[in-house]
């Protein structure tokens, strides 16, 4: 990689990393879609504040445009107050009209500079590289990356520092109102970092990306672990993988960098949700598949069990018997003896005669008492 | 502190838009009993707990605890809400659960520690669930789920308790082992206000009992209070066959 790529590329994992942060708790909230509504809301505050600053990674630019994202909550929320607008109808009746408002700005007043309505949307992490950080007469590196990586560090010590506060408002909101941990300054916290981290972001990767950086890593992560911790450090780590697949897939496809990344994002999902060890759908196939035949098992084993030491018993006993008695297919029927078999269940005595192993009659015996 | 109510409530109206929910509530419940609420569906029982802690916005009235507001006893007064009001597939341990009882005396930034984990620990092991303290929260039983509420509620160490129908839809088991836990609490002096909806076990579980139905229509000892009359104001007409049964069973050791 040239010094230029290992810039964007330094850059992408960045973003990925402050992106996962609140993230991880917009998803656990089940409000991931406020990182839609934010991610295009803040694009009129950047602009008015474009006009003030004229740097668009300066950090008064950063925070008066965070400002429009908690606006937008807040709009979103008044709507909902007034319980005529649901609030997946508030957010999509909010994010668009500022939204257009940004670009409406832009056509009019700045057409002329590095903020077109392309950029907004998918930005151009390829031109971070160029706008230069300098300290002390010396060029010490993209400025987007300084700005990016400082937003970084404030949710790692928001995170960090809030760890307990966001988890129990999260949780148990009515809880953490008794224990007077202010709920709804806690969730305006929130909104705030979520605001900070797509002004800072969207420069270089655009409201889109943002979006999938937000929700997809600790959506993935979510299904991997039981542990908050564990879920925040995972979300993290899957953002990076999805920053660096994507990144690398943009250089050997020479497409959109912001593009791969947001689909490289859906792509680590993707394979989380298949093949994920436990909350996978792939996992919670074979699980299904495996109980049925389990379950089986024990149906064989307690109906050989009722019948044991009965007159009947040679009969019930039969292979062939299990097709009419308990209604299976003939080779489901042996499947199962074979399965029941393997597993010591039962033995085969003579020919088509089936006898529970004394393993089976446990299993049976506590099957019916725990039926 | 002998003197003060556990919970005073005076004039306390609590309404939705135009429409009152709670009444003119006036309640007094001394410190160390065990009382129930009791009501129809839509009688306020709920919103009459969220009131008292200040979770709802009040149109009007007063809300004492031991003669001072609810913000100033904040850390005396431990609140189980339903079992439904949180997200059971949140990625976290029983006895991460149980330590949020703690987080209130821990106070804001500070975590909690090894001392937390054990106060946590001995609360599983009084309602029966120390087995469980590793366990995800989604493996659990309503049952199960209703103990982990109460062993944090525990963990609170609060003078007084306000439950939201500890009792909702859990086995017999857990049942016993709730009421056990609630008497046990009452003996150590707390006072517990308790949602219910069980109108059978009233009088077999309870000391005091209040009946809401958005006004208040009747407190005090259950036995002056849960009168037939009382309850067919709370109720209407609708509870006759379930009185009478009762009766019967209360004349019984009286008869000569």
């Amino acid at each position: 990689m040239t010094q230029a790529e290992i810039e964007i590329q330094m850059l992408a994992v960045v973003v990925a990393a402050a992106c996962a942060l609140p993230g991880a708790f917009l998803v656990l909230r089940k409000m991931a879609m406020m990182s839609d509504a934010i991610s295009h809301a803040i694009l009129p505050g950047i602009v008015a504040a474009f006009f003030l600053t004229h740097n668009l990674n300066s950090p008064l630019l950063i925070l008066a445009a965070a400002g429009t994202g908690v606006f937008a909550v807040l709009l979103v929320e008044l709507l909902m107050s007034t319980e005529r607008v649901r609030e997946d109808a508030a957010i999509g009746l909010v994010f668009p009209v500022l939204f257009s408002v940004g670009v409406l700005l832009i056509a009019r007043y700045a057409g002329d500079v590095h903020l077109d309505a392309d950029a907004v949307l998918l930005g151009e992490p390829a031109f971070a590289p160029f706008d230069r950080l300098v300290a002390l007469g010396r060029d010490i590196g993209p400025r987007a990356l300084y700005a990016m990586g400082a937003v970084g560090l404030a949710n790692v010590a928001f995170v960090a520092l809030f760890y307990k506060e966001l988890k129990i408002a999260a949780f148990d909101a009515g809880l953490a109102a008794t224990l007077g941990f202010a709920p709804t300054l806690i969730h305006y916290g929130l909104m705030t970092s979520v605001s900070i981290t797509a002004v800072a972001a969207f420069d270089a990767v655009g409201s889109i990306l943002v979006v999938a950086l937000m929700v997809a890593p600790p959506a993935a992560a979510y299904l991997l672990t039981d542990r908050l911790r564990d879920m925040i450090l995972l979300s993290v780590g899957l953002g990076v993988v999805a920053a660096v697949a994507g990144f690398q897939a943009a250089r050997l496809l020479d497409v959109s960098i912001a593009g791969a990344m947001a689909s490289a994002a859906g792509a680590v999902f993707a394979i989380v949700w298949l093949a994920a060890p436990r909350y996978g759908v792939l996992a919670g196939r074979r699980r299904r598949r495996r109980q049925k035949w389990e379950f089986a098992e024990k149906m064989l084993a307690i109906h050989l069990f009722n019948h044991e030491g009965l007159p009947e018993e040679d009969t019930e006993r039969r292979v062939g018997h299990l097709e009419e008695h308990l209604s299976w297919e003939r080779d489901f029927a042996r499947r199962v003896v074979r399965r029941a078999q393997s597993n010591g269940l039962v033995r085969q005595a003579n020919d088509d005669l089936l006898a529970l192993t004394p393993k089976g009659r446990a299993a049976a015996s506590e099957a019916i008492t725990n039926l | 502190m002998s003197g003060a109510a556990a919970i005073e409530v005076r004039d306390l109206t609590v309404a939705y838009r135009d429409k009152p929910v709670l009444w003119d509530i006036d309640l007094t419940v001394p410190p160390g009993v065990l009382m129930a609420v009791v009501g129809p569906n839509g009688a306020g029982k709920t919103t009459f707990v969220k009131a008292l802690l200040g979770l709802l916005p009040v149109s009007a009235g007063r809300i004492r605890f031991f003669d001072a507001p609810y913000e100033a006893s904040r850390q005396q007064i431990a609140y189980v809400p339903q079992r439904g009001s949180v997200d059971w597939d949140f990625p976290t341990s029983v006895l991460d659960v149980v330590m949020m009882g703690r987080y209130g005396r821990l106070g804001w930034i500070r975590r909690p520690g090894k001392r937390e984990r054990e106060q946590a620990r001995d609360a599983l092991a009084r309602v029966g669930m120390d087995a469980f303290a590793g366990r995800q929260i989604r493996q659990l039983s309503g049952g199960q789920q209703q103990r982990v509420f109460l062993a944090r509620a525990l963990v609170q160490d609060a003078r007084v308790y306000l439950m939201d129908e500890p009792f909702q839809g859990v086995d017999a088991v857990t049942e016993r082992a709730v009421i056990d836990l609630l008497r046990a609490l009452r003996s150590e002096g707390r006072t517990l206000l308790v949602v219910h909806h069980d109108l059978q076990t009233v009088e077999e579980y309870f000391d005091r009992v209040m009946l809401l139905n958005v006004r208040r229509i009747a407190s005090g000892p259950v036995e002056q209070a849960f009168t037939t009359d009382n309850l067919r104001l709370t109720y209407g007409g609708r509870i006759a066959f379930l009185r009478s049964a009762n009766t019967a069973d209360a004349a019984d050791p009286a008869a000569p």
